[in-house]
């Protein structure tokens, strides 16, 4: 396959994945918004705009309808979901001719509800429902392409993007999150807390998986281990990490390219870390460090993969 | 055998439709089908008007759904639109064929041998055959490929040619495209959705077939790969910008190629790779659908970002072949055109059997005063100019564009030919008032790697706008099939 296409597929999967993400993050702090006092709030949006490593306006939060604004529509923001949809259209469309008409109408017509809803202010009175469509069709367009994509470099390289930037953005809202909630006794979360861990669940859809296996207890420790280290549930950093190894596997099986081991080695290194972990050391040691270390390994993995695949040195290439 | 039209529904479904000087395709003076189109006649009596809207709607259906569309410019997103069809197929017989096919042939290879002449050793500029001055003044002739070597001396693998048949009925060549010469995508596409539109006419008719153009294509750039054995072909695209990227696509789809940017290659040590996730993979023929002037910026020019550096040095080390080579767009001017029955004289001592329109060059100065005392009646076109761009259609134009004409002409009279205004031949199209004729050209795609074949058959476009005598798809055009019978 030819790198640009291999990279317009990889950044296909990383855009969707984040705009999804943010959608569902802003969607889940609306609403914990309207239980809370005006500085909780405040620092509820501080926390968001920390764990998307996003510059918050001027404005700051005195504002909630310009933040929610900024994160969502405002095509200045680079990493707002407009600019997400946008930049994973503009992937696409380099290379339409590789990808499924529906496919393809399905990015197309995300691309246009954006468009249309930034041109009318009426959707601030409900983001929700702006909000939980762009999850929908994202979680569409993923769908199509589990059911109807060839298992080809094309479809691992977008699996790639998407778990490898899974991966990356819960490492940093797990990690934000207990720079403000440190205490990670066992036992029940104190009463205060209770909505801000409910929302970090949320924030990963993993309420309802949490609460069928440990009841609605929330306990923090129990929490950071689902969320970390669980083997089943389908959004836990682990199990991402499974998913970007597995799809480097396949890569590196059917590009055929000689000595194009590294970035699966780095991606077997990161899940074998994460395998055999024990939350209560990583807590006894230092959770933020080892939640530092899974992003930093994730570039590395990034950056092995573009000097394997992608922007390798053409000089070393054909010696 | 013939009868004219006398039912209540001929009269109804024909009442638009006129006949003048024009050649027509389907009816004989007096409103008499021609013997080929009889069947398609008949089939027009017979299916009522709503089914014949059913099947234009499945028709165009299948290209949006097929993705078969091309994009216009001036629009930030990149509109992109189908082309407009009409479903009623344009019939030419075998024997009219023949001649269409013999002239293309004969037509090609002696622009072959131009092409290498005059980059070579120029005999027929030294014999005034062709005047030197009017080569070298071509926008279009490259300098730089004197003495190039170019692989078994093809340089224009893929031609295409537009046809127009004359008042007598018999085909004339209106111009020479050697460069990248598109639209053959929508000639392979509008027979799809026929055969599938018409399943059962298709049949009777014995139509020859076409589908077999992209092997065809792929054998002709395979031999000139420089490495025999399992050479790598791409296709060179200018990117999803382009008008014609969906062809581009469809193209190396139907081969089963890699369909490239510039930007996919790159040269080390005078040979062409691209970059793959495999490594770099050597390129040994690029189709490239990529003009001369941005090819190569090192090359040509310097602010092309379509190209890729170093690729001329490639390709006259022979490493790389192009299809078409470069240079080749001095023999497709519109003055050199004037030239070409001579050059088959010349260069194959024979007779041209597909003719030339009169064409006066306005760098003579008899033919110049002759067209500027008759530009109401002439057509005028820029030389080097595509698409129906840079034209005057002197019966349809207005004093001020004709003075306008005028004015450009005396600045620079080697820029523009004149020809005089051509009734093209019409053949019947389906509107919702009825049947109506319709002026239309013929480009059949020839394909050449020493002898030269013509899959049968070629883009029909046709001027949709009552009274139009332009068909290209920037001007209100639109296309058909075209079924060459057995």
């Amino acid at each position: 396959m030819l790198s640009r296409v291999a990279d317009a597929f990889y950044w296909t999967g990383r855009y969707l994945e984040r705009a999804e993400h943010t959608a569902r993050l802003v969607d889940v702090n609306t609403y914990l918004s309207l239980d809370s006092t005006p500085e909780s709030s405040g620092r509820h949006w501080h926390r968001v705009f920390d764990s998307l490593q996003a510059t918050m306006a001027d404005g700051g939060t005195d504002d909630v309808v310009a933040l929610v604004h900024q994160l969502a529509l405002d095509r200045g923001n680079k990493d707002s979901i407009a600019s997400g949809i946008h930049a994973a259209r503009e992937n696409l469309r380099q290379i339409r001719e590789q990808i499924s008409v529906d496919l393809w109408e399905r990015i197309n017509r995300l691309y246009w509800t954006v468009r249309r809803t930034a041109e009318d202010a009426s959707w601030q009175d409900q983001p929700h429902q702006f909000l939980r469509g762009v999850i929908e069709d994202c979680h569409q367009f993923i769908g199509l392409t589990t059911a109807t994509m060839n298992r080809g470099e094309g479809y691992y390289f977008l699996e790639l993007g998407r778990f490898l930037e899974r991966a990356i953005t819960y490492s940093a809202l797990l990690d934000t999150h207990v720079r403000a909630f440190p205490d990670l006794r066992h036992g029940e979360v104190a009463p205060e807390g209770v909505a801000e861990w409910t929302a970090l669940l949320r924030s990963c859809t993993a309420l309802e998986a949490y609460t069928r296996r440990f009841t609605a207890r929330m306990d923090a420790r129990r929490i950071a281990d689902f969320l970390l280290l669980d083997p089943e549930f389908p959004r836990s950093i682990r199990f991402a990490v499974e998913q970007v190894e597995a799809a480097l596997r396949g890569i590196t099986r059917l590009s055929g390219r000689e000595n194009a081991g590294r970035p699966e080695r780095l991606a077997g290194r990161l899940r074998a870390s994460l395998h055999y972990a024990q939350l209560d050391e990583i807590v006894d040691d230092s959770l933020q460090t080892f939640l530092t270390g899974i992003s930093r390994q994730c570039g590395d993995i990034h950056a092995a993969t573009y000097r394997t695949f992608i922007g390798y040195h053409l000089d070393a290439a054909l010696v | 055998m013939l009868r004219p039209p006398t039912s209540q529904t001929a009269a109804s479904l024909f009442a638009h439709y006129e006949l003048d000087a024009s050649f027509d395709e389907m009816f004989a003076p007096g409103h008499v089908p021609r013997d080929a189109y009889r069947l398609l006649f008949d089939r027009l009596l017979e299916l009522p008007a709503t089914e014949w809207r059913h099947r234009q709607q499945a028709a165009d259906r299948a290209f949006l759904n097929q993705g078969v569309t091309f994009t216009v410019y001036g629009n930030d997103e990149g509109t992109e639109r189908i082309f407009p069809y009409d479903i009623l197929p344009r019939i030419i017989t075998g024997a009219e064929w023949s001649v269409v096919e013999r002239g293309l042939a004969q037509r090609l290879l002696a622009l072959n041998l131009f092409l290498k002449d005059i980059y070579h050793e120029g005999k027929i500029l030294a014999e005034g055959i062709v005047p030197r001055e009017l080569v070298y003044s071509c926008p279009h002739y490259r300098r730089e490929m004197s003495g190039v070597r170019v692989r078994r001396d093809v340089y224009v693998s893929v031609a295409g040619t537009d046809l127009v048949r004359v008042e007598d009925g018999g085909f004339a060549v209106l111009e020479d495209n050697l460069r990248v010469p598109s639209g053959v995508s929508y000639m392979l596409a509008n027979r799809q959705v026929m055969k599938r539109v018409f399943p059962g006419l298709f049949s009777r008719y014995h139509v020859r077939p076409i589908d077999h153009y992209g092997q065809q294509l792929l054998a002709t750039l395979r031999a000139l790969a420089p490495r025999p054995n399992d050479p790598t072909i791409v296709v060179l695209t200018p990117g999803v910008h382009n008008s014609a990227y969906f062809e581009h696509t469809y193209l190396a789809r139907q081969m089963g190629v890699e369909l490239v940017e510039g930007r996919d290659l790159f040269v080390h040590d005078n040979v062409v790779y691209m970059r793959t996730t495999g490594g770099p993979r050597r390129v040994d023929v690029i189709y490239r659908r990529v003009d001369d002037d941005f090819l190569d910026p090192l090359a040509f020019r310097r602010d092309s970002q379509l190209g890729v550096a170093g690729l001329f040095n490639a390709y006259r080390a022979g490493n790389v072949s192009l299809a078409n080579a470069v240079g080749t767009g001095v023999a497709d001017d519109k003055a050199v055109y004037a030239y070409v029955p001579a050059m088959i004289k010349f260069y194959l001592q024979q007779d041209a059997i597909l003719p030339n329109i009169e064409t006066f060059l306005l760098h003579d100065a008899t033919h110049r005063q002759h067209v500027l005392e008759n530009l109401e009646r002439l057509v005028v076109k820029a030389v080097g100019e595509s698409g129906g761009y840079g034209m005057l259609i002197g019966p349809h134009s207005t004093k001020a564009e004709r003075s306008e004409f005028r004015s450009r002409i005396e600045a620079n009279p080697r820029n523009y030919i004149a020809q005089p205004t051509l009734a093209l031949s019409r053949v019947p199209c389906l509107f919702d008032d009825g049947v109506q004729g319709r002026h239309v050209d013929l480009r059949p795609y020839v394909l050449f790697s020493g002898q030269a074949t013509t899959v049968p058959g070629g883009l029909t476009r046709v001027a949709l706008r009552r009274g139009s005598l332009v068909v290209n798809s920037s001007q209100g055009g639109g296309s058909k099939d075209t079924w060459v019978l057995e």
